[in-house]
């Protein structure tokens, strides 16, 4: 299949290459934990009570080039949902910026807000919450596309049927209301209604996390083929590295607000670098593998409103040293297009 | 054997009267989880795992209803009990991790509280203690620093971390048996292998039984001693899960293995099994694969019954894979 190979290909990023599709720089995102009225007069009364601060994004860089599927992965809680929500325009950044083929987001006239704010679809992780129970299935899918005049209502319900087809759900449902729905069901209503505004980019959170494996690779078929004729853009975020492996041109890995490492898709499950993504990977359960012991994680799992100094991984980390305590360790280049932040970098 | 297993699920029939017709959601399962063993539960999305689960705990909302079956859990005939004594045993003595965490989570009340009102509801222990327990209980899933944590809200919470509280909860006291609905979907996989040796632990030093309802068959694969496969609101195939890994004889079961990305190279289409789910609602007479399946025949036009190929190894097919054949 040429054509797949072709598209594993780095593309050639030229002199006058236009802007990547969606550039973040600096992005951080806090969440403050407002004091209640009781904590407020606690503090009043002289108690050592703080407004708690959850960096859920810490200064993040990304650059993702137009047709590229980037995958994203990293521990439960270490910012993924929100860095997918602000590149998808739901979510202010705190800091930074997020820039859309070359222009801040934030710049962008009513117009050119909306246009960019339907070309830029995200998948919800929770197939539950992201769906509205009062309305009929059909009218979750059709009502964007409707508004956004893509299509004529004479055309919609042929339309509505098609995209119900595409995400391998059955048209007659299409008058049921989400809960009588199962999870992979609602699952693909989500995909489903992303896909069919037309988008250029889609932020898939989990996105086929509640699929069976047939199913799975269905969607993940038709995120392949939209890509190679559309030339679609993904951000990827899965916990699943076996589907990130499969898809990715390239990998982040974020540990607690941060990324820690970034490569090729190849090169990361090649030869990985920094400690959590060796973590990571030496933890993916093998189907191969039969009835085992699964093992506890090692050392202290950090809470996030409370990160550890320096490395956030180091009370989990075997090789962490006195200098891992305090300082933070910076991305750098291990290798062509390969970055990683660890301190063991340094000594080599 | 004296002691009955820990449950046993007896041509359950759960179906949901729908204006537009009757939803066959579960048609006819059974299957048997001994104490401190655990059966994987996978297959079809919409093939009724789910509703399996909330029929065993009985959490079935109208317009379903269990229209036939039995469902003994330590021998006693769950559909026989009054709405009090479920409320009694689930909980408590049985517990069911939801696929939706926010089913156990109520949205506006702090974590702590929803865990020490689960503590007291069934201990009678003092609410310092109940603190302690929901705090233990949070570690052990990983979540850390439980005391400030426990102030937060569930929106506060990332989708794991959500997950997490609500294993947490269904942990607290130590259940005969755990029905996990795909309960580690939103985890990575060192948090999930953390959760996993938890599992494993309190089956061995509990006795507890496990139904883990998964898509993810390496989970599966490392975890569960025998595994299901639904298709349609049927089972249509069991076995210990090496076997039925490594040598499936429904043509489901095997195109099922085929799809996943690991037996496939990097970059190309994956395999997948041609058409699509038929509606419950109208399923085809007969075997309702026929229309998807490589090796229909018009015998197949006939409900097939689940029979025994090989001992112990379940398919309801008339034409399952006997001979040789690489799952890969
Ligand atoms: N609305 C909010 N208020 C306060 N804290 C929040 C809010 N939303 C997210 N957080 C916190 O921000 C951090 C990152 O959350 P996020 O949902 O982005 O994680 P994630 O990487 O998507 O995790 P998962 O893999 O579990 O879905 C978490 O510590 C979470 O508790
Ligand atoms: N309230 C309801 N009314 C009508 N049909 C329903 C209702 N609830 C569930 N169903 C149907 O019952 C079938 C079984 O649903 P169930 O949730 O058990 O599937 P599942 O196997 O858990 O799937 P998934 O893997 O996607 O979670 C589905 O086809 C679903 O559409
Ligand atoms: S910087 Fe130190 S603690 Fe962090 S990953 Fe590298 S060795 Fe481990
Ligand atoms: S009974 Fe027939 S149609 Fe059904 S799975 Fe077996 S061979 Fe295929
Ligand atoms: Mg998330
Ligand atoms: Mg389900």
């Amino acid at each position: 299949m040429s054509a797949v190979i072709e598209r594993a290909a780095p593309r050639q990023a030229g002199p006058q290459a236009a802007p990547p599709a969606i550039e973040l720089r600096g992005v951080s995102k806090r969440f403050e934990k407002r004091l209640d009225l009781a904590g407020k007069l606690a503090r009043a009364l002289g108690a050592p009570v703080r407004e708690e601060v959850v960096h859920a994004v810490d200064k993040v860089d990304l650059s993702i080039r137009k047709g590229e599927v980037v995958g994203l992965v990293g521990e439960s809680g270490c910012g993924k949902s929100t860095l997918g929500r602000m590149v998808a325009g739901i979510l202010e950044p705190s800091a930074g910026s997020i820039l859309w083929h070359g222009r801040d987001l934030r710049s962008l006239s009513g117009a050119e807000a909306r246009e960019a704010k339907l070309k830029i679809q995200m998948i919800f992780q929770d197939p539950y919450a992201s769906l509205n129970p009062r309305m009929k299935v059909q009218d979750i899918v059709g009502e964007a596309p409707l508004v956004h005049g893509l299509v004529r209502r004479g055309e919609l319900d042929a339309y509505v049927d098609e995209q119900f087809r595409r995400a391998g759900l059955d048209p007659s449902l299409k008058r049921r209301y989400p809960h009588q729905f199962s999870g992979g069901q609602r699952q693909r209503i989500g995909i489903a209604r992303a896909l069919a505004v037309k988008p250029d980019f889609l932020v898939c959170d989990e996105a086929v996390a509640a699929l069976d494996v047939s199913i799975q690779a269905q969607i993940l078929n038709l995120f392949m083929t939209l890509r190679r004729e559309l030339d679609l853009t993904y951000l990827f975020i899965s916990h699943d590295l076996g589907v990130v492996e499969h898809l990715s041109d390239r990998v982040v890995i974020m540990y607690l607000g941060r990324v820690v490492e970034e490569a090729p898709a190849e090169e990361v499950f090649a030869r990985p670098n920094h400690p959590y993504t060796r973590s990571l990977l030496a933890a993916v359960p093998r189907i191969e593998a039969r009835k085992r012991a699964f093992n506890t994680v090692q050392g202290e799992i950090p809470s996030p409103l409370n990160p550890p100094s320096g490395c956030h991984f180091h009370p989990r980390c075997p090789h962490a040293m006195e200098r891992c305590r305090v300082e933070v360790p910076k991305l750098r280049e291990v290798a062509p297009g390969h970055r990683s932040a660890c301190h063991l970098n340094d000594a080599a | 054997m004296t002691t009955p297993p820990t449950l046993e699920v007896r041509n359950l029939r759960t179906h949901f009267f729908t204006r537009a017709g009757v939803v066959k959601a579960v048609d006819d399962v059974s299957f048997t989880v001994d104490r401190g063993k655990v059966l994987g539960l996978v297959g079809e999305s919409g093939s009724g795992k789910s509703v399996t689960g909330f029929s065993i705990i009985g959490l079935v909302d109208p317009p379903g209803r269990i229209v036939e079956g039995q469902i003994l859990f330590q021998g006693r005939d769950l559909t026989k009990l009054s709405e009090e004594e479920m409320r009694d045993l689930r909980g408590n003595r049985i517990a069911m991790i939801f696929q939706d965490p926010m089913m156990t989570l109520n949205p506006v009340l702090r974590i702590d509280t929803q865990m020490i009102e689960t503590v007291l509801a069934h201990q009678k222990v003092s609410r310092e203690e109940a603190r302690q327990r929901a705090r233990d209980a949070l570690g052990q899933v990983g979540i850390p620093s439980p005391d400030e944590r426990l102030k937060a809200y569930p929106h506060q919470f990332s989708g794991g971390m959500r997950q997490r509280v609500a294993i947490a909860i269904a942990l607290l006291h130590k259940p005969d048996l755990i029905i996990a609905d795909e309960p580690t979907t939103a985890l990575d996989v060192t948090i999930q292998g953390q959760i996993l040796a938890e599992a494993q632990k309190l089956c061995a030093e509990s006795g507890t039984a496990l139904i883990w309802i998964t898509h993810d068959l390496s989970v599966v694969a490392g975890l569960a001693d025998d595994i299901a496969v639904m298709y349609a609101g049927k089972v249509v195939e069991e076995g210990p899960v090496a076997e039925v890994l490594d040598a499936p004889l429904h043509p489901y079961t095997l195109g099922l293995i085929g799809s996943v990305p690991s037996r496939n190279r990097r970059g190309e289409p994956l395999r997948q099994i041609p058409g699509m789910t038929p509606s419950l609602l109208n399923l085809p007479a007969g075997c309702a694969f026929r229309s998807r399946c490589p090796r229909a025949e018009p015998r197949c036009a006939e409900p097939p019954p689940m029979a025994e190929y090989r001992p112990g190894r379940f398919a309801r097919c008339i034409h399952p894979h006997l001979e040789e054949v690489a799952a890969a």
